[in-house]
């Protein structure tokens, strides 16, 4: 094997090659591929981050919805409360109302039986009279006796 | 039968025969009119498959390098950014320091020469084929004088080149973590040291020599095991080529072997380069 210029030649190939290398090459590709590591690492811990985010959210999440159904639980209540007011007022009103209407058919059914009755003594009198006149024939002066009508009308 | 050896023999030979250039008086001459210029001889087959693939390999990195992004990577940027990412660990797990050279350094290694050791599985007679056929048809030469040795790793200059230039590397880095001193010192005061500074003083040839032999074995053992690797695999694909018709499934089984040495021997060439630049760059042994 003869060594001759071929060996300086690829020498400074090699040298040149390195360099070009050294400047061109391997820092782009070294920097992207770090930069891109790097990412995924941030990456991951977001993704941790958030996890730890829900996890918290979904204990606040769970503590307002007790809250809430406590609240809606005292809210339910209330409101019975209230229609069972409102359910025994109305049953006293209706009661009371019950009552007067009641007493004041009383007290119509009263009157009524009073006016017949003022009636009926009316024309009682009347067929007393109309009676009496059949009975004594002219005797009877209806102007002379009327007193006496009235007194016997009163009577009854 | 003499004659059927002759051509089987400089069938062999003409494969293994570098394209050569060099300049004489009577101007820039090629092949067998350069067997007197000795060192001064290009081959020019080496250089120009080597350099254009190590231009191939920055063109496809370089593309794939501007258009990096942090987003989802296509297919062809998760292929590079593999690649990266395996040179990077491996230039991370054993060179402890900092160092903006050596990730770019071990990533060329590893790609220029897996793509130079790459063009050992094109079948050794198309291109050199093509080649004369070229030569005969355009440029009027005889077809056996054009000479066309593809795989660059199979030329010890190729393999001595980059194996110097990691050389060159260590005694830098050596240099600039430990100083002048400091190298001088880790050369002479290893691996025997005394309390006495005359048994010390004596010691140092000693310590010296095999420091040195240490030292060169390094670039030696690499730029030797490429190259023997490569040149081995070579030759057998020459010599399968060489049977006629029965050469077809013995190719296949040794081309799908060759596949393992191929990537196998640009990873140990970059990892020991990682190695050797991380121990020049470590305090102690």
């Amino acid at each position: 094997m003869n060594i001759n210029m071929t060996l300086i030649g690829e020498l400074i190939a090699f040298i040149v090659f390195v360099l070009f290398c050294m400047k061109f090459v391997w820092p782009p590709l070294n920097n992207a591929i770090e930069a891109r590591q790097k990412k995924i690492a941030d990456g991951l811990a977001a993704g941790e981050r958030a996890e730890k985010d829900l996890e918290l959210a979904q204990a606040k999440i769970a503590d307002e919805l007790k809250e809430a159904k406590a609240q809606a639980a005292e809210i339910i209540a209330q409101a019975k409360k209230r229609a069972e007011q409102t359910v025994e007022e109305g049953k006293q009103r209706g009661e009371t109302e019950r009552e007067a209407i009641i007493a004041a058919g009383h007290a119509e059914v009263e009157a009524e039986r009073n006016r017949l009755r003022e009636e009926l003594r009316k024309q009682v009198a009347v067929l007393a009279v109309a009676g009496a006149s059949k009975i004594i024939e002219r005797e009877i002066d209806k102007d002379a006796h009327s007193d006496i009508v009235e007194k016997l009308v009163a009577e009854l | 039968m003499a004659a059927e050896e002759l051509t089987l023999q400089s069938h062999i030979q003409h494969h293994l025969t570098n394209a050569k250039m060099c300049s004489t008086e009577n101007g820039i001459a090629f092949n067998k009119a350069c067997s007197e210029a000795g060192f001064w001889t290009w081959h020019i087959d080496t250089l120009a498959w080597s350099i254009g693939l190590g231009i191939l390999f920055l063109m496809i990195f370089r593309s794939a390098a501007k258009k990096a992004h942090t987003g989802v990577p296509g297919k062809m940027q998760c292929f590079i950014e593999m690649i990266i990412e395996l040179v990077a660990t491996n230039v991370r797990d054993t060179f402890h320091g900092k160092s903006k050279l050596i990730a770019p350094l071990a990533l060329t290694i590893f790609v220029w020469v897996f793509l130079m050791n790459l063009m050992d599985l094109i079948p050794v007679d198309f291109l050199p084929a093509f080649a004369g056929w070229v030569g005969a048809t355009f440029f009027g030469m005889d077809s056996h004088d054009v000479y066309m040795k593809i795989v660059p790793t199979t030329d010890l200059n190729m393999t001595a080149g980059l194996a110097i230039g990691v050389f060159l590397l260590m005694i830098g880095y050596s240099i600039r973590i430990k100083g002048v001193i400091g190298f001088i010192k880790e050369l002479t005061l290893h691996p025997f040291s005394a309390s006495n500074p005359v048994v010390q003083a004596l010691l140092i040839p000693f310590n010296l020599l095999l420091e040195l032999i240490a030292l060169v074995a390094k670039p030696f053992s690499l730029a030797l095991r490429l190259f023997g690797n490569l040149y081995a695999g070579e030759m057998i694909f020459i010599l399968i080529g060489a049977i006629g018709l029965f050469q077809l499934p013995l190719h296949f089984v040794w081309a799908v072997f060759h596949i393992l040495v191929i990537v196998l021997q640009a990873f140990v060439f970059m990892m020991l380069t990682i190695v050797y630049l991380s121990m020049a760059s470590s305090e102690s042994h």
